[in-house]
């Protein structure tokens, strides 16, 4: 059992979608078209990559990718043909630009904004602690205390 | 101030709820085109064999005439369900259409059209990799251009004609491209 398990998880490799046939024969090529597919997005099922996705459009996309590898596209080259066709969209990775602006630095300017929040209420407490001491009791107050402390003893 | 800090997580709250209401109306395959006024890709497509022209579909057949471009396949579930559409632009004559006949078999491309009908000028096959359909930055079928007289794609509609559409959007697009010189 112990052993079907470890056998089944060596086996559990990541499923590509790329297929044999679709290959470059120049394995320094293909290792590029793999980590160039990985940032294309398959515009079928949208949220995986073209070397995910058994779509025919995603696998439209690998064949001419590696075709374009092939002819001496460098990796830019071999991007810019397939986001002048589908837009930015199409990187799974959005670029830093204009546009994108809010994408990129919400998250920071959120953070930013938190880091503030949280150290404006620690700078807050240390005064309310530094509060002066209440006055001494006076001496009516002294005996009134005395009192009633005594009646709670019997 | 105080108040305000009150207020602030409703109002986030209230910020973050009308993005995320939009973001339920939009439609996720509505990818905006890059090639919105930007000319035809250059191709030159075979004849689909039966329909009996000798010449497909080229770049210079787009020019001089303001056209739909369809995107179908015999493959294609929801081309069956535009094509009455685009037979009955056919019959009215609003605009020559004109058809990449994309990813499919040419047998069963023609055959397709034979058995439906056939509402187009010219038709090219664009077997796979489909590299016009990539050129069209094209998603899925069926998808149609409206392609002005100089050969400049000036708009794209994802999916299925209907009416309305045709009748609403698109034929007025065309109206007012055929008035530009």
């Amino acid at each position: 059992m112990k052993r079907l398990l470890v056998l089944l998880f060596v086996l559990a490799t990541p499923a590509l979608a790329v297929n044999p046939d679709e290959m470059l024969k120049d394995p320094a090529q293909e290792h590029r078209a793999r980590e160039l597919g990985k940032d294309l997005r398959c515009l079928v099922c949208q949220n995986q990559s073209i070397d995910d996705s058994d779509a025919d459009l995603a696998k439209d996309l690998r064949v001419i990718v590696r075709e374009r590898i092939a002819k001496g596209d460098s990796d830019d080259q071999v991007k810019s043909f397939v986001v002048d066709r589908y837009g930015d969209y199409v990187l799974l990775k959005p670029p830093f630009k204009a546009t994108t602006l809010a994408l990129w630095l919400g998250p920071l300017a959120l953070f930013a904004g938190a880091l503030w929040a949280v150290l404006a209420f620690y700078r807050r407490r240390p005064a309310e602690k530094a509060a002066p001491p209440p006055p001494p009791l006076s001496a009516e107050e002294s005996r009134r205390l005395d009192k009633l402390l005594k009646e709670t003893e019997r | 101030m105080r108040r305000f800090l009150y207020v602030l997580p409703v109002a986030v709250f209230a910020i973050l709820a009308l993005f995320f209401l939009k973001g339920l109306t939009l439609n996720p395959r509505d990818i905006p085109s890059v090639l919105i006024n930007r000319p035809v890709p250059e191709m030159s497509l075979a004849p689909l064999p039966g329909r009996g022209d000798t010449s497909g579909l080229a770049t210079e057949n787009l020019k001089g005439r303001v056209s739909l471009v369809n995107i179908y396949g015999s493959w294609c579930i929801s081309c069956v369900q535009e094509h009455p559409i685009l037979m009955e632009i056919k019959k009215r004559g609003d605009a020559p259409i004109h058809a990449v006949d994309w990813r499919d078999d040419p047998v069963l491309g023609a055959a397709w059209l034979k058995k439906n009908g056939d509402p187009y000028e010219r038709v090219g096959i664009d077997p796979p990799p489909g590299r016009t359909a990539v050129d069209f930055g094209v998603t899925g079928a069926p998808e149609s251009f409206i392609v002005d007289k100089a050969g400049i794609i000036r708009y794209k509609h994802v999916g299925p004609i209907s009416r309305e559409i045709w009748a609403k959007t698109l034929l007025p697009i065309i109206r007012e491209l055929e008035k530009q010189g």
